[in-house]
């Protein structure tokens, strides 16, 4: 690759590497938000609503990702719901993320005793304040590797925004290869680079994890 | 409004089309599990650079998206002269991506079997290669099925992807109806039916299977 073309196209790669993260990070954090309040609805909703939610989550976690996007980016005005490339991407994101992370929720509230929670009770606890004091920080930290691990997937999954014409860094590198021809290079060169980023991410993911759960290990 | 006219008729099209997302999974699948095993073979062998290479394998499968895989291996064959056609080249791409998760998923089931197993095989003098074919296979093909069905969901999605590269399955005969009658929120919404249908059988397998060999 000759530096000309890495000077010519390289602010345009970094915008789309911004917007790459960009979408990461806030369909993360959207996602675990809305899991979140998914799975503690599923705790204490009435029967018919938690029908509703888990119809969801297998409706989510039974179709492809892209062909989510289309129904919101190319279905939605057609019911009035007209989104830019960005919006519609960040919001797939989210809602694509949601019943996974609920499910890592979920399953981390039930790794908490269940004698912590009836313990508190009995000392006159509010529903609230046990969500707030006992089910979250127990829960969050039992669920703390599956959110890690969910959150490294999500960052691959951010290059399928590239086909809704999100310009993050997919849509980027491909435009910069339409225009010089260089499809194989460029796109080795982005896969060599998500690998990295993968990989960095994890360990720095895993080295947060360690360092947050150390005194689970201390203690045994 | 939602026109369900349109919605039903796009059900013929694309259940056509769903033979090719069922083509590219389950090739995908099968040749995963000769690739993966072999991966697997390589990262418990004891010579260090069999393991790195599997190490490395596993690590770049799983690190790059799939999307991006795909792009990748479709640029390379014609620079390498390979002249395949598009679904030969969407089912090996699918099929060493599987591979990397398929050989974790079989590191794991060999790794959860009980250590007793192993040494009482060796203690009534079982030779290496029955200890392998006898005892440690069956158990771990067995414990993993679960996980493998589970795998091929993931498959019969990521095989969406495979429509960037002019494959005619179930997303992109979905995008050709969308644009022949400018309706894409039903001819979408059909299609997610048809993916989520066939995600909901293998479940249910994949449930039965679970059920039957939990004993």
């Amino acid at each position: 690759m000759e530096w000309s073309i890495l000077q010519q196209y390289g602010p345009s790669l970094l915008k789309g590497f911004g917007n790459t993260i960009l979408c990461w990070a806030l369909g993360t954090v959207f996602g675990m938000a809305l899991g979140l309040v998914i799975a503690l609805i599923q705790r204490y909703a009435p029967r018919w609503v938690t029908w509703i939610v888990q119809a969801y989550i297998e409706v989510i976690r039974g179709t492809p990702f892209l062909v989510q996007l289309f129904v919101l980016y190319y279905g939605g005005p057609l019911v009035g719901l007209r989104l830019d490339a960005l919006p519609a991407g960040l919001l797939g994101l989210t809602i694509y993320g949601s019943p996974y992370f609920a499910e890592i929720f979920r399953s981390g509230f039930r790794a908490v005793p269940h004698g912590q929670i009836e313990a508190a009770r009995a000392i006159g606890m509010s529903e609230l304040n046990i969500v707030r004091r006992i089910l979250l920080p127990l829960g969050l930290v039992s669920a703390l590797p599956a959110l890690v691990n969910f959150s490294i997937i999500l960052t691959k999954e951010t290059v399928i925004l590239s086909i809704i014409t999100v310009p993050e860094l997919l849509y980027q590198v491909q435009r910069m290869s339409t225009e010089t021809f260089r499809y194989l290079e460029a796109n080795l060169v982005l896969a060599l680079f998500f690998w990295g980023l993968v990989e960095a991410i994890s360990r720095v993911g895993h080295r947060l994890e360690a360092r947050i759960t150390k005194h689970l290990v201390e203690r045994t | 409004m939602f026109s369900f006219a349109v919605f039903f008729e796009s059900f013929g099209p694309l259940f056509w089309a769903a033979r090719y997302t069922l083509l590219i999974s389950v090739l995908g699948i099968g040749l995963g599990l000769v690739i993966g095993t072999l991966v697997c073979a390589a990262r418990l062998s004891p010579y260090l650079p069999l393991r790195r290479f599997a190490a490395i394998w596993v690590s770049f499968l799983r690190g790059v998206p799939l999307l991006v895989q795909l792009l990748v291996f479709y640029y390379t064959l014609p620079v390498i002269g390979l002249d395949v056609p598009p679904t030969v080249a969407a089912v090996v791409t699918v099929g060493i991506c599987a591979s990397a998760y398929i050989s974790e998923i079989w590191r794991g089931a060999i790794a959860a079997l009980p250590k007793g197993q192993t040494e009482a095989a060796v203690a009534i003098g079982m030779n290496p290669r029955d200890v392998w074919t006898r005892v440690i296979l069956p158990q771990a093909v067995t414990l993993s099925l679960p996980a493998l069905i589970n795998e091929l969901i993931l498959l019969v999605k990521a095989s969406s992807l495979v429509s960037v590269v002019g494959i005619l399955e179930i997303t992109r005969a979905s995008q050709a109806q969308a644009a022949t009658t400018f309706r894409p929120l039903e001819v979408y919404i059909a299609a997610a039916c048809i993916y989520l249908l066939i995600n909901l059988c293998l479940a249910a397998l994949g449930r039965y299977l679970e059920h039957r060999t939990a004993v």
